[in-house]
């Protein structure tokens, strides 16, 4: 079996960006994957672009992050230049800049959500090939494949912030449970008027799903209290 | 390789002047378009569907757009090209608007500026991955034509494209007539969007449907079914 450690790091990743009434949460799962090696099982794939626009990655790390280091660079300066804060449009046109002139080079899937005052809390799906498409919500990531379904059935307009994060939780949770490529922790960053609260939740607080079983301090805990019966041949 | 200089590699990172560029293949991809010429100017339909490979990914994507006073384009093919494609034409009406003269674009230069931003594209190895069609009706005169992601353009009295080229062309020719009414040039592109429904996979269950007709200057039509 080929473990192909010298595989470009890739976040094969469940992203998902939600709106809500009054803002946006973006969840993500934390794994980072080198072929078959978990590269790093506590990655943080929502990265800040500026203080109310976040950005969930997906596809290769090293794009991924170099996209979203030049835009934060450039909101920046659009920022100090404008004198208010950058709209999450702005913010979204640049991902699309970036990924769209370099679309031969880039290997990467975003998604961009964030309150302004403007517009209040927008989600804007970048896939690959730099197509910007705004949304009420959007999923990606490899582990996206195992949403359609759910969200085609569960998602409602004009949810409340705390459904909002119950169904970002609820679906990278369900996502990782079936994709190998996502896996660790599911953190969550829900953006609006009143500021950014970022969330965690490790895999004790997720629900179980089918097949899978409670989890356990430790294999001694199973063991009964006397020794383990032999086996009836 | 690439520099790490921080201006030359920003100026090569906003335009597309890094590496030998051309696009390999469609990501997000918008299928057929149908267009027809009816009695009173033009109709459009075109799904709403945006697949990502075998994936049908989006199902709000709108791929009928109206350019300047006079036309409407309508795009099958990869989405973000067809984006930045709508970028070039809104800098092409603005720069037209500007003149101040009266005179405004029709369907025929919009057409032809189409055209030949394709063609060059597709001599530098770069094409623009979309197969468009462009109609429109001024002073009362109407226009349709297509343009296709290597250059290859012509007008006609009904356009399709993708699978609508197979599908959708042999209705097209059997029950075309000049001087249709709406209502029979609607159900005829029902009955293309029908078709390709059942047999393309790439299509989804929701239309656009855009009217052009010349008495008020900017009266589009649109109905979603």
């Amino acid at each position: 079996m080929d473990l192909n450690l010298d595989a470009p790091h890739s976040m094969g990743t469940t992203i998902v960006g939600v709106t809500y009434d009054g803002g946006v949460v973006l969840g993500a799962d934390s794994r980072t994957s080198t072929g078959m090696y978990v590269a790093n099982r506590a990655s943080d794939k929502i990265t800040q672009l500026t203080d109310n626009v976040y950005l969930c990655r997906s596809g290769s790390a090293a794009d991924s992050q170099v996209v979203s280091d030049y835009v934060r660079y450039f909101l920046h300066q659009h920022t100090i230049q404008s004198g208010q804060p950058a709209t999450v449009k702005v913010a979204a046109n640049l991902i699309r800049l970036l990924s769209y002139n370099n679309k031969n080079m880039l290997q990467t899937g975003l998604i961009v959500g964030g309150w302004d005052k403007y517009e209040g809390g927008k989600i804007y799906g970048v896939p690959l090939g730099g197509t910007i498409l705004e949304q009420p919500f959007t999923i990606g990531g490899s582990g996206s494949s195992y949403l359609y379904g759910f969200f085609d059935q569960t998602w409602k307009e004009g949810m409340s912030k705390e459904e909002a994060e119950k169904l970002v939780v609820k679906a990278v949770s369900l996502a990782i449970a079936r994709d190998g490529a996502s896996g660790g922790v599911v953190r969550t960053v829900i953006i609006n008027s009143e500021g950014v609260t970022r969330n965690f939740y490790p895999g004790d607080t997720l629900p179980l799903w089918h097949e899978e079983l409670e989890p356990q301090n430790s294999l001694l805990d199973i063991l009964s209290s006397t020794s383990p019966e032999p086996m009836s041949t | 390789m690439n520099s790490i200089d921080a201006t030359i590699a920003e100026k090569g990172l906003m335009s597309s002047e890094m590496g030998s560029e051309r696009t390999l293949y469609p990501y997000v991809t918008g299928t057929s378009v149908i267009g027809i010429k009816y009695k009173d100017g033009i109709l459009m339909a075109a799904d709403m569907g945006g697949s990502y490979g075998s994936t049908l990914r989006y199902k709000s994507v709108e791929r009928l757009k109206p350019i300047g006073k006079h036309s409407l384009i309508g795009a099958s093919g990869e989405i973000s090209d067809f984006q930045e494609i709508l970028r070039y034409l809104d800098e092409l009406i603005l720069y037209d608007n500007m003149w101040d003269d009266g005179n405004s674009l029709g369907p025929k230069e919009v057409h032809n500026y189409l055209t030949r931003v394709m063609y060059n594209r597709r001599n530098k190895f770069n094409p623009l991955w979309n197969s468009l069609v462009l109609g429109g009706v001024k002073n009362g005169q109407k226009y349709l034509g297509t343009v296709s992601m290597i250059g290859v353009h012509f007008e006609d009295n009904h356009i399709a494209t993708g699978f609508g080229n197979h599908l959708a062309r042999p209705i097209l020719r059997k029950e075309w007539h000049e001087n249709l009414s709406f209502e029979d040039g609607v159900k005829l592109l029902e009955k293309c969007m029908r078709v390709l429904l059942y047999r393309d996979r790439s299509a989804v269950n929701k239309l656009q449907v855009w009217c052009l007709f010349p008495f008020v200057t900017s009266a589009f039509y649109p109905l979603f079914s």
